[in-house]
């Protein structure tokens, strides 16, 4: 009965629907690129203007909750020190067998790694990415906000450069979260149920 | 009666049925006596028999008083245009082309495309009332047709045209086309301008024989499957005067849906019947996005040529005056059966189904004067044309472009004109010596010729704005939202799915191979580790 619920519904939703979203903005926003093609240019612009609204929505919400909870806090950056030996764990302790540095408590669940590349995640990389696409997306409007003499390039390039941080984010997100738990895939399963598995 | 009842209702329907079934017989007929106030055939003054054209426009001129007055002063008639800006003197009268070259001294056979008669030389009177051919943009009957070399008259007695073939022109019966005048329709119009360049199709690749009667597939407008428009439905202004011409084309009409006393009455543009706003908007709002930097023909033309008649692509006159051993014209076709060699006229290739190629345009054509120097060792463009992306006036709009291969004049590096056609043996097609055709129409046109000619290649954009196809079959969005997309070769602006920044790519995909080699390797090196510890 002592389970911790690390993650309440709201933030489990969140997660989920967030991963889904990035996902298929990634798939369409690649599309729009030039990458490839797969789903047809104007459906790809749909798929991805549409996601684009809801993930605005959603991280509105979520800032929303994250301020009324007061669970903002879990993501403040930790003091250099606590940062530093997390960051020689990654690089040496975690091939020697040493013990993790970082004790997780409830007001504390991330690690401070974790604190600080989600801060970075939803407090920079997200709202670039969003303000450049809203610009994008509001091309035909720059005279009426004195932005005609601006490069869509420009923009584009920005947004751009925001995709490829959420796409390199993607895979050591995934590395961590799913190899670095006590329990085989651990964290994988909090996110989903929002506690751990406890033993025995 | 009940009974009365459950007999009389079927009688009664069926009688309603049979009303309704002759009402809508009926209605057709009806419509077309209600369209006219006047009957033609009915007017004293048409009831001769009439030996010429000038005599049928003398009989049209006792009624409509100022029509001629009003032909005088258009394009059809003058076959010139002052630029506005330029001051530049455009036109047929004076422009080179990379058809036929030009008019001086070909008149009698350029000139069975005027709307007047007997414009055959430099005398021809510009003020002649009784000149003017009302016909030839009136006949209803299909009958009245110019004769090619009659300098704007129709043959008044059955003659062979080609000269000595077969084939043979009838004359019309001219009291019965001038009591049968009526509103111009697809085929008056097209009788000259579905043949420009000498031909069926040949000139304008959006424009030819197959526009008479098209379907809506061809024509969504002039489908007479569908609105069955005409092109004075879109080409229409007061006086005679036709609006939508070529050398102030209208690229972008601000004004939207035109309403009377309010707007320009320009029906010659798309924006002036559909708004500059026209697509239904979806998630996105893209398509009217664009109507700012692209023309609605960039998109609703995915092709031209697509009648089923061939455009001409490609006229080299340097091959011209070729015989065969023993002495006569060759004539070649290539494998569709479409002419490819005459002796007469040089080498051609022809294309149906064609792309269209794409350019900035704000609507100013400049065209090269005949006196203004050329770069011998380049292409010469004919004509050429204002707009970039940064230009608000303009967008991007289709063209067809005619290439080829002309004379110059070698010695002044200029273009020149040739005389081609006439009985004279200074004419190209009776001596087939370009020196002497050259000065012949050099030197009618007061213009400099140094005596010394070559061939160069030119081009002559022709903006397209017919062929518009049903929505089904409009270009979508990758056509050039794509790496190898139609827009490749227009640059000065970024466009997504296309451009993108080689080191932003870069980088961004070496960041992405990176992280994924880092967690690869770190992985790798902890399941090492501890497989070494245990």
């Amino acid at each position: 009965m002592s389970q911790i619920y690390y993650f309440s519904l709201f933030e489990r939703f969140w997660h989920w629907s967030q991963a889904i979203l990035i996902f298929g903005m990634l798939i369409t926003g690649f599309e729009i690129h030039g990458t490839y093609q797969l789903l047809g240019y104007e459906q790809a612009i749909n798929l991805h203007t549409i996601m684009a609204w809801v993930l605005i929505g959603l991280w509105l919400l979520a800032l929303f909750w994250h301020t009324t909870t007061g669970e903002w806090r879990q993501y403040l950056p930790s003091d250099a020190d606590t940062m530093l030996s997390m960051v020689k764990y990654y690089l040496v302790g975690i091939f020697l067998g040493a013990p993790h540095p970082f004790h997780r408590k409830r007001v504390e669940k991330h690690n401070p790694m974790q604190r600080m590349a989600y801060l970075i995640l939803t407090m920079v990389i997200s709202p670039i990415i969003w303000l450049s696409g809203i610009l994008y997306l509001f091309y035909q409007y720059w005279p009426l906000i004195g932005m005609s003499g601006t490069s869509l390039g420009l923009v584009a390039a920005v947004h751009t450069i925001g995709a490829f941080a959420i796409l390199s984010f993607i895979p050591i997100h995934l590395y961590l979260t799913l190899t670095t738990s006590e329990e085989p895939f651990g964290y994988l399963i909090e996110m989903i149920v929002g506690h751990e598995r406890k033993r025995g | 009666m009940y009974s009365r009842n459950c007999c009389t209702l079927p009688l009664v329907s069926l009688l309603s049925l049979l009303s309704l079934l002759l009402f809508t017989v009926a209605l057709p007929a009806a419509e077309e006596i209600i369209k006219t106030t006047a009957d033609h055939t009915k007017f004293d003054e048409l009831q001769q028999t009439f030996n010429s054209g000038p005599e049928v426009t003398q009989a049209c001129l006792s009624c409509h008083t100022e029509a001629s007055k009003q032909i005088h002063k258009t394009k059809h008639w003058l076959w010139k245009f002052t630029h506005p800006d330029t001051g530049e003197e455009l036109g047929k009268q004076t422009i080179v082309n990379n058809f036929c070259g030009a008019i001086e001294t070909n008149y009698a056979r350029c000139t069975s495309c005027h709307i007047g008669y007997g414009w055959k030389d430099n005398s021809f009177d510009f003020s002649s009332e009784t000149n003017v051919d009302c016909l030839v943009c009136h006949d209803t009957t299909g009958t009245y047709k110019k004769f090619p070399t009659g300098a704007g008259h129709p043959p008044y007695v059955d003659k062979p045209f080609p000269p000595k073939s077969k084939k043979i022109w009838k004359a019309p019966d001219l009291s019965q086309v001038a009591q049968r005048v009526g509103k111009t329709s697809r085929k008056t119009c097209g009788a000259c301008h579905f043949y420009g360049g000498g031909g069926d199709g040949i000139k304008h690749g959006d424009l030819d024989s197959s526009m008479t009667n098209p379907n809506q597939t061809l024509d969504v407008h002039m489908g007479t499957d569908g609105l069955d428009f005409t092109c004075s439905t879109c080409h229409q202004k007061e006086g005679h005067d036709v609006s939508g011409s070529r050398y102030i084309t209208q690229a972008k009409d601000e004004h939207g849906i035109d309403v009377p006393g309010r707007d320009d009455n320009i029906r010659s543009t798309c924006e002036s019947c559909h708004g500059d706003k026209p697509h239904p908007v979806t998630v996105n709002n893209k398509l009217n996005d664009h109507t700012n930097k692209i023309a609605c023909t960039t998109c609703h033309i995915p092709t031209y040529a697509r009648g089923g008649r061939p455009t001409k692509t490609w006229w080299d006159w340097s091959t011209a005056g070729r015989m065969s051993n023993d002495g006569k014209h060759i004539k070649t076709k290539d494998a569709q059966g479409y002419v490819n060699y005459v002796t007469k006229k040089g080498s051609f290739e022809w294309g149906e189904n064609l792309v269209p190629e794409y350019a900035w345009y704000s609507g100013n054509i400049r065209y090269k004067q005949l006196d203004e120097k050329i770069d011998p060792n380049g292409v010469v463009a004919i004509n050429t044309f204002e707009g970039s992306y940064d230009d608000p006036d303009a967008r991007i709009w289709p063209f067809k472009v005619m290439r080829g291969k002309q004379p110059f004049d070698k010695g002044n590096n200029t273009l020149v004109t040739t005389h081609l056609f006439g009985k004279d043996s200074d004419a190209y097609w009776k001596s087939f010596d370009w020196n002497r055709a050259i000065k012949a129409a050099m030197d009618a046109g007061n213009a400099d010729y140094s005596g010394e000619y070559g061939f160069i290649e030119t081009t002559y954009h022709w903006p397209l704005a017919h062929m518009v196809s049903p929505k089904e079959e409009t270009l979508g969005c990758e056509s050039c939202h794509a790496k190898e997309g139609r827009l490749g070769n227009l640059s000065g602006f970024y466009m997504p799915g296309r451009d993108n920044y080689y080191w932003v790519d870069l980088f961004g995909w070496l960041a992405v191979l990176g992280t994924v080699g880092g967690i690869s390797l770190h992985g790798l090196g902890r399941l090492f580790s501890k497989a070494n510890r245990r």
